[in-house]
């Protein structure tokens, strides 16, 4: 099970890494992928969307089961992977690259500090 | 939720878990519903074969003098027109018309008979079965810990099962079995299935399961043999059409709403329970239909979803998937009969309504016959 320790965590297997700034871009993990199975859809926000800190901004469909998606924190969207529209099982064979599912700027940061680092997720990401 | 300790396991747990299965509490079994991948063992089905452990399905025998006359009573279809060698497909139903199980027969010799019972209601068919049957010469047994069951399903099933097989089953007709040995194990040998592809189930003993199933995919891998879990199952048998006890038919929706008036003999020798109720709604018309439908999205109507018509509700998806042939999603619904043919009907998900296009099935050309 793939768990980089460059990137935060959400309890909800959501994952988030910085980039410069107050930018980032967030996904699924790949625990999270694994027990989704066949991802068929995602169904993402618009570009300006802003949502706070544990909002819900999507939805990732697969095969068994619909899964919310949530915002880890509080963030404005600049960009969607619009390549999961026509290729959304990108989010099972590369979840933290090809997979990822929105570019977001940061408004509030406060929220970084309760996300977890890959030790502390490493212990919720089990089967 | 399910009591854990009463979850029963199949002759090919152990198997099952070795090659990675994925096991999911269904029916009070746990059960397989993918390997790797639900899509790609879909996929490998309908282009080689599938193997799939369907042992948690249940099987009875029906024995004595009467047992044609019985079965023909709790059944629908006609079973006289049974010889050896035949098998089945009828509904069992209540006086109501509703359904208490959909089966396959088996005509094993004369007045000699084995049937397949949906998994999740062996202990209610057994029991209604029995009960009925006090007023016939016949036998009732519950024989279903006795067997294991294997669907070999794909157009290169034969192939496969010809290297294996004692008995040459090149003139094996659709809906015809044979026993002989696979592998050197006994099995009743059926040309049946679920999944609309060319295909044989396997009966074979409880104890000799897993040495079969080992077999099969040891033979059959190299031509592109995978095992299929129930996910894959279920999503080959909505492309297929084919309804599913729980979904398309149950004790409330019965032949009529469910399109399966040819599993029904109107004309057979004899009463049967839910011919009067069967013949009052097909004259009278039903309140409910059945219907197929393709979403032209990705995104799968799953059941419980709404089915809307102008904005008011008309029914309700009873199967819905993602078809990884067609690369969009396909479903089932129960609508109101009035509006079963209309052109507008759309579905409600979360809250935005996504039209629908019915369609008569199956969803692509499949032929179990060639």
């Amino acid at each position: 099970m793939s768990i980089p320790s460059d990137l935060k965590y959400t309890k909800d297997h959501e994952w988030l890494k910085l980039l410069d700034g107050d930018e980032a871009i967030i996904g699924i993990t790949e625990f999270a992928q694994n027990s989704l199975g066949d991802i068929t859809f995602v169904e993402v926000p618009e570009v300006e969307d802003t949502f706070s800190a544990g909002d819900s901004f999507g939805v990732v469909e697969s095969v068994k089961a619909a899964s919310d998606l949530y915002m880890p924190v509080d963030a404005e969207v600049l960009e969607v992977n619009e390549a999961l529209e026509s290729a959304p099982e990108s989010v099972n064979t590369s979840p933290y690259e090809d997979g990822w599912i929105l570019k977001i700027k940061i408004t509030d940061p406060s929220a970084l500090s309760e996300l977890l680092d890959a030790k502390a997720y490493a212990e919720i990401a089990k089967d | 939720m399910s009591n854990m300790s009463e979850t029963q396991r199949t002759p090919l747990y152990d198997f099952n878990v070795a090659h990675g299965g994925r096991m999911v509490d269904f029916a009070g079994w746990e059960m397989p519903v993918q390997y790797e991948s639900i899509v790609e063992e879909h996929k490998s089905t309908r282009a080689a074969a599938g193997l799939f452990d369907v042992s948690h399905m249940g099987e009875a025998t029906v024995e004595g003098p009467e047992a044609e006359a019985f079965l023909n009573y709790v059944l629908t279809n006609d079973v006289s027109t049974m010889d050896d060698g035949k098998a089945l497909y009828s509904l069992m139903c209540y006086p109501s018309g509703g359904v208490v199980d959909d089966l396959l027969v088996y005509r094993k010799g004369l007045n000699r008979y084995l049937l397949c019972l949906n998994a999740a209601n062996v202990a209610k068919d057994v029991a209604w079965l029995q009960s009925e049957a006090a007023k016939f010469d016949v036998a009732v047994t519950n024989v279903s810990s006795e067997y294991g069951l294997i669907a070999l399903q794909g157009p290169k099933a034969f192939s496969i099962l010809s290297e294996l097989a004692s008995v040459d089953l090149s003139s094996l007709g659709y809906y015809r079995f044979v026993e002989g040995k696979v592998a050197g194990f006994d099995c009743l040998i059926s040309r049946t299935g679920y999944t609309g592809e060319v295909g044989v189930e396997l009966f074979v003993s409880t104890s000799d399961t897993a040495a079969l199933a080992e077999a099969l995919l040891e033979k059959g891998k190299p031509q592109g043999l995978v095992l299929a879990g129930l996910g894959a199952r279920d999503s080959l048998r909505l492309e297929a059409g084919y309804s599913l006890y729980g979904h398309e038919i149950d004790d409330e929706i019965g032949p009529v709403e469910a399109n399966l008036m040819w599993t029904v003999s109107l004309k057979k020798a004899g009463d049967f329970i839910g011919k009067e109720a069967i013949k009052t709604k097909r004259s009278d018309g039903p309140a409910k239909k059945v219907v197929f439908f393709k979403t032209g999205g990705r995104r799968i109507a799953r059941p419980g979803t709404d089915i809307v018509l102008d904005g008011a509700k008309v029914g309700t998806v009873v199967s819905g998937t993602f078809s990884p042939i067609l690369n969009e999603a396909i479903g089932s619904a129960l609508v109101d009969a009035s509006v079963a043919k209309s052109d507008s009907l759309a579905v409600d998900l979360r809250g935005k309504s996504f039209p629908i296009e019915r369609t008569k099935p199956p969803f692509l050309p499949l032929n179990p016959q060639a």
